[in-house]
């Protein structure tokens, strides 16, 4: 096995020398009556070349965005991600390591994590940042069990327009023991409906989730949500699933968020079915020493040169065990690292320029959809790269159309929103040209028929 | 001092904030026939933002270089030996990132048709089987995104499965040796802790387990291999005891390694367990992650599974959300799915005979470096280790030598040093996992630099104090890290 350097001839070498006759004769610690005596039932090994024919015929059988055109977000988006984020992250010396819990030999890891946590501060006006957690669903639910130890009310308000994946992380986290989550409904513009929500802010909470741009691509109106939260004395979360937004949209930091939380996949990451994603936690400062997962700080070297470390780590489960903030021991350090290079990469102007492309895009399709016969733009509410539009015909006959035209258009979101009757979410990103969006509308104006 | 060429890699690398000018940047973005600008009737402009003070301005070769110097301070496993305990620092094979990166996989979204991800869909099916027959378990689910989730995951289950049958259980045993994420998950659940002391050969013993195990008990979390390597050889004896009294064994699976194809952790009584792909099955620590955590459970367990279940009809795959009693969510979509897409290449590559050839070879050479280096350090345990053992500084102590200083000398011999002060149960730890990835000439190299700085405590313990000299920066200076913490780069302040 090309992975496993020592022979037959070493082993029986280093056994010898240890005093064993065999490796049998090691394993006598391990009762017999538990010693496997046949092999394991797996399919044979394959050689690196099978492998890769075999994985490679799997992967053809997914879609992919080359091959179709996605109109598709919610949540996961199809930016471009320039090849110098994929070569820098493939560096082996940042994906072969552990966590850097060695400073003197980690500086690399480190210092990237410092710049990480300062871009991810700036995108979104907030004070401090972790160094990444699981992904934006986990990263919601992380926040309100911060909210719910701060504040030590056992109850949570959450939109209904915060992604459905994560208010089900939340409930699966939070919705457990004394706690209760009151969720609001969106109003007919798509926004979280105010009065429903005051209602049940006013009567006592740790804190309410707020997503913006929201489910159904809505700017939330952060300032009005985030006032009533503070005067109810309750920690005020403003999540997010699309981070570019922000290149163009005044961030939460900007509206007194207390936590700002979401999703990072936007930010170099790719699709991947699903993930490994980038969880973004950021807070005030105040609350620093009550976030989970792990932070780097900038201090000193022996010599006095400056240096990167782990640190805060008296929240920590490794410390504190039971009583530590959270059980979470890994973030996410390679995309959050890949997250780094991208939005270095973007840098100021290409970072505004990318969300600049993403909402034209999304408006001229907009416009172009609203005259389609058929075809309603539901919320009249500003949105940034996706937005709901309500077909006349049945939106699952219309997109498997839509499919044999190799155009993936949308989420149907009947399935998470029962009110949502033949509504679908369509998105649009800086990887959808002008042509594609005229290729969807043509499509559509048939489809629909 | 400042250079001004290309430089050795000791000297700094400024922050990204601090390098290019106005106006630069890296990327390529398309030129539109149409006006991108943004029209107050879209959006109202008192919602816009300015531009972004500080944030980057350089351009491709600037961003190349800055994060290529990064790469170079870093010590990963294709720089060097990594023994680190517990971690399973296994080299990661280049061919599964490789086929992690194929476009049918990275360029699909996890909202597109189930008829549009047969293959991804035919890999996730496929590694919870695999995963399931390892373990010796009946069912498995990939989604949890790292060990410690995996935990967490396991135990809303057992909380979930108590409550849905209207018992009440409060407790959850923990050994001493357990890592600092099993109480912190059980936390999580709700449940309270009580600490398990293992016996005098470094293992649990039956009777402790049964003296502390009664009806408020839920669950028994152990590690086995534990923490020091040991392999908890009563641990058939342990589950009959807990579940005579109703209650469940969890088994940590962090150390797996160890243990593939030698036993199944099923056949030990253990009722659920959870994996780390990135240790046992190659996927990279990415510097902290992303990993992956699954679990796999006894069929008592199959309702309680996060949603959603990959179900097989026919040769069709589909998503199963229809489950009343399951936990909920824990992650959004299906887990870490490129990470499984490494393990399942792995498995592949392996096959059973590979896999269990690893996990044999692992453990000879843990044993190796245990017996090597016996004469010259303290072993709290002396029975025969597993893939891991367990060290301690209590011969260099009164020299006034430090676990710490002999990890941080190890650095300036080439290695990265191993887990330390881990596990709590013994004083000063060292904890050793070659792996088996490791040659018998590398191993020797490192039980060289073992032996002289256990020399080199007695003759010169002075300059051990000073150890690393030979990396970028020497040791730092954590308490001022934690009393002003610098925790993002700001203008003002530099």
């Amino acid at each position: 096995m090309r992975y496993i350097p020592n022979t037959d001839a070493d082993i029986q070498e280093m056994l010898s020398e240890m005093g064993f006759k065999n490796v049998e004769e090691l394993f006598e610690i391990i009762p017999g009556d538990v010693l496997l005596r046949e092999d394991l039932k797996l399919p044979n090994a394959l050689s690196e070349y099978e492998l890769l024919h075999h994985m490679m015929r799997l992967s053809e059988q997914n879609a992919n965005a080359v091959d179709y055109r996605f109109f598709l977000g919610g949540g996961v988006y199809h930016h471009f991600i320039p090849s110098v984020v994929r070569h820098l992250a493939s560096r082996s010396e940042f994906y072969t390591s552990y966590t850097p819990y060695q400073p003197e030999i980690s500086q690399g890891t480190l210092q990237a994590m410092f710049e990480y946590q300062t871009l991810v501060c700036m995108l979104l006006e907030m004070e401090v940042s972790n160094a990444s957690l699981y992904d934006g669903a986990t990263s919601v639910a992380e926040s309100a069990l911060m909210a719910l130890r701060l504040k030590k009310k056992p109850k949570i308000v959450v939109s209904k327009s915060v992604h459905p994946d994560y208010r089900n992380v939340l409930e699966t986290y939070c919705g457990r023991n004394e706690n209760e989550i009151i969720e609001i409904p969106h109003d007919a513009h798509g926004m979280t409906d105010v009065k429903k929500f005051e209602e049940a802010v006013a009567g006592g909470v740790s804190c309410a989730v707020l997503q913006s741009p929201n489910f159904f691509g809505v700017v939330e109106d952060l300032e009005k949500y985030g006032n009533v939260v503070h005067e109810n004395d309750a920690l005020f979360i403003a999540a997010f699933s699309e981070p570019l937004a922000f290149g163009v949209l005044k961030p939460p930091g900007n509206f007194d968020a207390d936590i700002c939380c979401g999703e990072g996949q936007s930010l170099g990451v790719p699709m991947g079915f699903g993930g490994p994603y980038l969880g973004i936690l950021t807070a005030k400062k105040q609350y620093v020493r009550n976030m989970p997962g792990r932070i780097v700080g900038r201090t000193e070297d022996n010599n006095g040169k400056q240096a990167y470390v782990l640190t805060l780590s008296a929240r920590e489960q490794h410390i504190r065990r039971e009583k530590a903030k959270s059980n979470v021991c890994t973030n996410q350090g390679l995309c959050a690292l890949m997250a780094t290079v991208y939005l270095s990469g973007l840098g100021k102007t290409g970072l505004r320029r990318v969300s600049e492309i993403c909402h034209s895009r999304s408006e001229y399709a907009k416009e172009r959809l609203s005259r389609l016969e058929g075809v309603e733009i539901r919320f009249s509410s500003p949105t940034f790269n996706e937005f709901v539009v309500q077909l006349e015909a049945d939106s699952e006959k219309v997109t498997e159309k839509l499919l044999e035209e190799k155009i993936v258009a949308g989420i149907q979101l009947e399935k998470f929103y029962p009110e949502l009757e033949n509504c679908i979410l369509l998105t649009f990103t800086e990887t959808n040209s002008a042509e594609d969006v005229d290729t969807l509308c043509e499509a559509l104006k048939h489809a629909v028929k | 001092m400042k250079s001004l060429g290309t430089t050795t890699l000791a000297h700094d690398e400024p922050l990204i904030f601090e390098h290019g000018s106005a106006g630069r940047t890296a990327v390529s973005l398309p030129e539109d026939a149409t006006d991108t600008s943004i029209s107050e009737s879209s959006i109202p402009f008192s919602l816009l933002r300015g531009e972004i003070d500080g944030f980057p301005e350089v351009s491709e070769v600037e961003l190349v270089r800055h994060f290529t110097r990064l790469s170079q301070w870093n010590y990963g496993v294709d720089t060097g030996f990594y023994p680190l305990g517990s971690c399973t620092m296994k080299y990661n094979p280049k061919i599964n990132e490789d086929v992690a990166a194929l476009r049918g996989f990275t360029l699909s979204h996890p909202f597109q048709p189930e008829s549009l991800s047969q293959g991804s869909m035919r890999v996730l099916w496929e590694l919870e089987r695999f995963l399931s027959e390892i373990t010796g378990m009946d069912h498995a689910t990939l989604q949890p995104a790292a060990g410690a989730h995996g935990e967490l995951t396991a135990m809303m289950i057992i909380k979930a499965y108590c409550e849905q049958k209207r018992i009440r259980r409060n407790k959850v045993l923990i050994p001493d040796t357990a890592h600092g994420t099993n109480p912190a998950s059980v936390a999580m659940c709700g449940f309270e802790t009580v600490p398990l002391k293992s016996g005098n050969q470094g293992i649990l013993e039956p009777d402790t387990v049964a003296s502390l195990m009664d009806e408020d008990v839920a669950a028994i979390m152990i590690t086995n291999p534990n923490t020091l390597g040991l392999f908890e050889s009563h641990i058939t004896e342990i589950s009959e005891i807990v579940h005579k009294k109703g209650g469940f064994v969890y088994c940590d699976g962090a150390n797996l390694n160890a243990l593939m194809g030698i036993v199944k952790v099923g056949s030990l009584g253990v009722d659920i367990v959870h994996m780390n792909l990135h240790k046992t099955f190659s996927t990279p620590h990415g510097g902290g992650g992303p990993g992956a955590g699954p679990i796999a459970v006894k069929s008592v367990f199959e309702p309680y599974l996060p949603v959603p279940c990959v179900i097989k009809d026919g040769e069709t795959f589909r998503f199963d959300y229809d489950r009343p009693r399951a936990i909920g969510k824990v992650r959004s979509f299906y887990g870490n799915f490129l990470v499984c897409i490494k393990a399942y290449s792995y498995i592949l590559s392996m096959g059973a005979k590979g896999l269990r050839q690893a996990s044999t070879t692992a453990v000879v050479n843990g044993n190796y470096i245990r017996s090597k280096l016996k004469p010259y350090y303290h072993l709290p345990y002396e029975k025969t280790c597993m893939h891991e053992c367990v060290f301690t500084d209590k011969e260099q102590k009164p020299l006034g030598i430090t676990t710490l200083d002999i990890a941080k000398s190890l650095i300036d011999y080439g290695f990265h040093p191993p887990t330390i002060y881990f596990p709590l149960v013994v004083d000063g730890a060292l904890m050793i996992e070659p792996t088996e990835t490791e040659s018998r000439e590398t191993i020797d190299r490192f039980i060289d630099a073992m032996i002289r700085i256990a020399v080199a405590a007695k003759e010169h313990p002075d300059a051990m104090k000073k150890a690393p000299e030979k990396s970028k920066i020497t040791r730092v200076d954590e308490v001022k890290a934690a009393r002003n913490p610098v925790l993002r780069w700001d203008r003002s302040r530099g």
